[in-house]
């Protein structure tokens, strides 16, 4: 196990860590602190973003939660934030886009926030917000000439996470999740269509991952659950955490699963179909623990799954888990 | 984030506040007919958690507490804090002051980094107000106005999901991130570590709703299970026997926000000296005057709903040291780390004239109107008090 040193601890948001993996080049690392993202390049010394959007406000508005896209003709790097939506070249250099959220004069009873990114589509960049809508932007190969195509409203609740499909033989192309956690199944296109819906029981779905028709969702119970894209039936059900899940990832090569939770713990699962029933399985195959620490973020470093890392609460620095 | 922090924030530290000032009252009591005039005594003691509990549950205060607002900085909480504090005869010194909100501010980070759901940050919350309502049982008339803002709690909370309770919390984690500050309670119970970091047991009940981890369920095509396997970690839990109360009474179930100080356990800090955690919280507090704005205007509206009244007698009123001697809270001002200094706002120095002729305004009419009756003597005080009612 390594340790980097962030010139910050981490927040504890859903999903506070982000990782893009450059072929044949050490990865590149961000976790959000308050207002700021700290960012770990595999070039340069280290860098930091501030969330954008004081205006009449009290303060530098809070960051909620930041993503490398990765486009076929570009990777963006977005920010999202009690105010709006911050996008910039994967650096961290030049900011490309700016979009604003309808804040109200007023604080209002219910918060508003930018939620959950992902790229979708080979061609846009989906944002969840606090209202349940989902943001669609249309990325230009270069420049900054983004346009929001699409509004997606069919959440009730604040959106949580986003996930689009890796791997092939997909049912749909984009998975969003909120606080109730209902999923939703969207095909992606110049118009998005929802191919489905997974009504929630009222445990918040805090982050969500889809590969090979198959999602993955974690809950603020601790369970893991498994469902099929195509028909939205259950296919497997993990009580695999004590407290509540923040964070998923997947590695597509493997369909290797990394689940971290508040309970300190970090735990490799393998998705498989069973070649005989056709039934979806996942079975247990590594546990790390993160001594005193509630874990915030957790991704892996390679597309085999083979190696892994992970931000906590209060902690100044990404661990790191690879092969001994 | 979440606009509905505050009020839990507020109440929570309050309740803090309060357990420690009740166990250095104690501690320092002197029996009523052996104290000197500028002893304490428990008569003292009963008033002064009197006058601090209806000063913060006025009805003016916690109507502003409860809008819906963001969660403003240290600097401006720990100003209401030392209004609160000063709301009766006691005084307490800058070091003193300084020990005080670090005690409570790190015990309320260790319930809310411990509640087992975010939503049990509710009954952290009715644990302070059960206590509270224990300090003041013989006073009818406060104990309807402590009755009150719980039945506003129960009113404002009860409904929230549990992915909006995560969001109070997350605000709340925020407000507190980097706070190491030792203290030699927590060091002595095992439940804080040298490098001032909470300790995160994996073993215990599980939160109510939450399963045991361990089982693997597989489901096929019809929806029936047809597989179970299981896993094993390093952690122990077991499943709790049942759910605490959100009721106006009840069985809180969970120990979180119940009082931990007892007479004979003085309770110290160590700071933690320089390190790399630190730099964050100077970076705050030296934010630039702009800020400040905002956060005044915050303070003119709560303090003007707070009704605070000067002691009789003048500007002396009674010291209570959070130290064991006076040559210790001495040292602890003098060699307190630079990065850790509160910087509590001075609202009179504010440079902006429109602005101090507003709180100069709002800080005359918290002068007491007419002056007390009786004489300056501290007994006779009390008897006019008594007579009173």
């Amino acid at each position: 196990m390594r340790s980097l040193a962030l010139r910050n601890s981490s927040s504890a948001l859903y999903n506070n860590l982000a990782v893009l993996c450059p072929p044949a080049r050490p990865p590149a690392f961000g976790a959000v602190h308050g207002t700021i993202l700290s960012l770990l390049g595999s070039e340069g010394p280290p860098r930091q973003l501030q969330a954008r959007g004081g205006g009449s406000a009290l303060s530098t508005p809070l960051l909620t939660q930041a993503a490398w896209c990765e486009l076929p003709a570009r990777v963006l790097l977005v920010l999202t934030s009690q105010r709006g939506v911050q996008m910039y070249e994967s650096d961290g250099s030049t900011m490309v886009f700016w979009h604003a959220l309808d804040v109200p004069e007023h604080p209002a009873a219910h918060s508003v926030f930018a939620r959950g990114i992902s790229a979708a589509g080979g061609r846009f960049i989906c944002v969840g917000t606090s209202f349940g809508a989902v943001l669609v932007f249309d990325i230009p190969p270069k420049g900054t000439n983004v346009t929001l195509n699409e509004v997606l409203e069919q959440h009730r609740d604040p959106i949580t996470d986003i996930a689009a499909e890796q791997g092939q033989d997909g049912a749909g192309d984009l998975v969003t999740a909120d606080d109730s956690g209902t999923l939703c199944l969207w095909s992606t296109g110049e118009e998005f269509t929802l191919l489905g819906q997974i009504p929630g029981s009222g445990c918040t779905c805090s982050s969500v991952t889809l590969w090979n028709g198959i999602v993955a969702a974690g809950y603020g119970n601790g369970q893991i659950r498994l469902w099929e894209a195509g028909s939205g039936r259950i296919c497997a059900q993990v009580s695999a955490h004590a407290r509540w899940i923040y964070a998923l990832d997947l590695a597509p090569l493997t369909g290797k699963l990394l689940s971290g939770a508040e309970d300190s713990f970090v735990h490799v699962w393998k998705l498989s179909r069973n070649p005989d029933t056709d039934d979806i399985e996942i079975q247990h195959c590594h546990a790390e623990c993160v001594t005193d620490t509630q874990v915030c973020g957790a991704r892996f470093c390679d597309p085999a799954g083979d190696t892994f890392a992970v931000t906590g609460y209060d902690l100044s620095e990404i661990l790191c888990y690879g092969p001994a | 984030m979440s606009a509905r922090t505050l009020p839990l924030l507020f109440l929570n530290l309050g309740g803090e506040m309060l357990y420690i000032l009740d166990q250095r009252l104690r501690a320092q009591s002197i029996p009523g007919e052996k104290a000197r005039k500028d002893e304490w005594t428990d008569v003292d003691r009963k008033r002064v958690m009197n006058d601090i509990i209806t000063t913060m549950f006025n009805k003016k205060f916690m109507e502003e507490l409860f809008k819906p607002q963001d969660l403003y900085s240290k600097k401006a909480l720990r100003t209401v804090y030392d209004r609160l504090a000063h709301a009766s005869i006691m005084r307490l010194n800058q070091a003193s002051m300084d020990k005080l909100y670090d005690l409570m501010t790190m015990a309320f980070k260790y319930q809310v980094l411990l509640c087992p759901r975010p939503r049990d940050v509710l009954l952290v919350t009715f644990n302070h107000l059960d206590a509270i309502k224990d300090f003041i049982s013989d006073s009818p008339g406060i104990l309807n106005q402590v009755d009150e803002t719980f039945r506003q709690l129960i009113e404002t909370y009860s409904c929230l999901s549990d992915g909006e309770f995560q969001l109070i919390r997350q605000t709340l984690l925020i407000f507190f991130q980097d706070m190491h500050i030792r203290v030699s309670l927590f060091l002595k119970d095992k439940v804080q570590n040298s490098n001032g970091h909470f300790v995160l047991p994996i073993s215990g009940p599980v939160p109510w709703g939450t399963e045991v981890p361990g089982l693997i369920r597989i489901f096929n095509h019809k929806g029936v299970e047809v597989k179970r396997a299981e896993f094993t970690t390093a952690g122990n839990y077991f499943i709790p026997q049942r759910e605490g109360s959100f009721e106006l009474y009840g069985d809180r179930v969970l120990k979180l926000g119940t009082n931990m100080y007892s007479v004979t356990r003085p309770v110290e800090t160590h700071m933690s000296g320089s390190s790399k955690t630190l730099a964050s919280q100077a970076k705050e507090n030296i934010a630039p005057n702009p800020l400040a704005k905002e956060e005044l205007n915050f303070l003119a509206r709560l303090l003007g709903g707070l009704d605070i009244q000067k002691p009789a007698g003048g500007d002396t009123g009674f010291r209570l040291n959070l130290f064991t001697t006076d040559e210790e809270e001495e040292h602890a001002a003098q060699t307190r780390p630079e990065e850790l200094s509160y910087k509590v706002i001075n609202i009179e120095a504010t440079q902006e004239p429109g602005r101090r002729a507003e709180l100069s305004r709002i800080l005359g009419e918290l002068e007491v109107a007419e002056p007390r009756p009786g004489s300056a003597e501290k007994g006779e005080d009390l008897l006019a008090l008594m007579d009173g009612l």
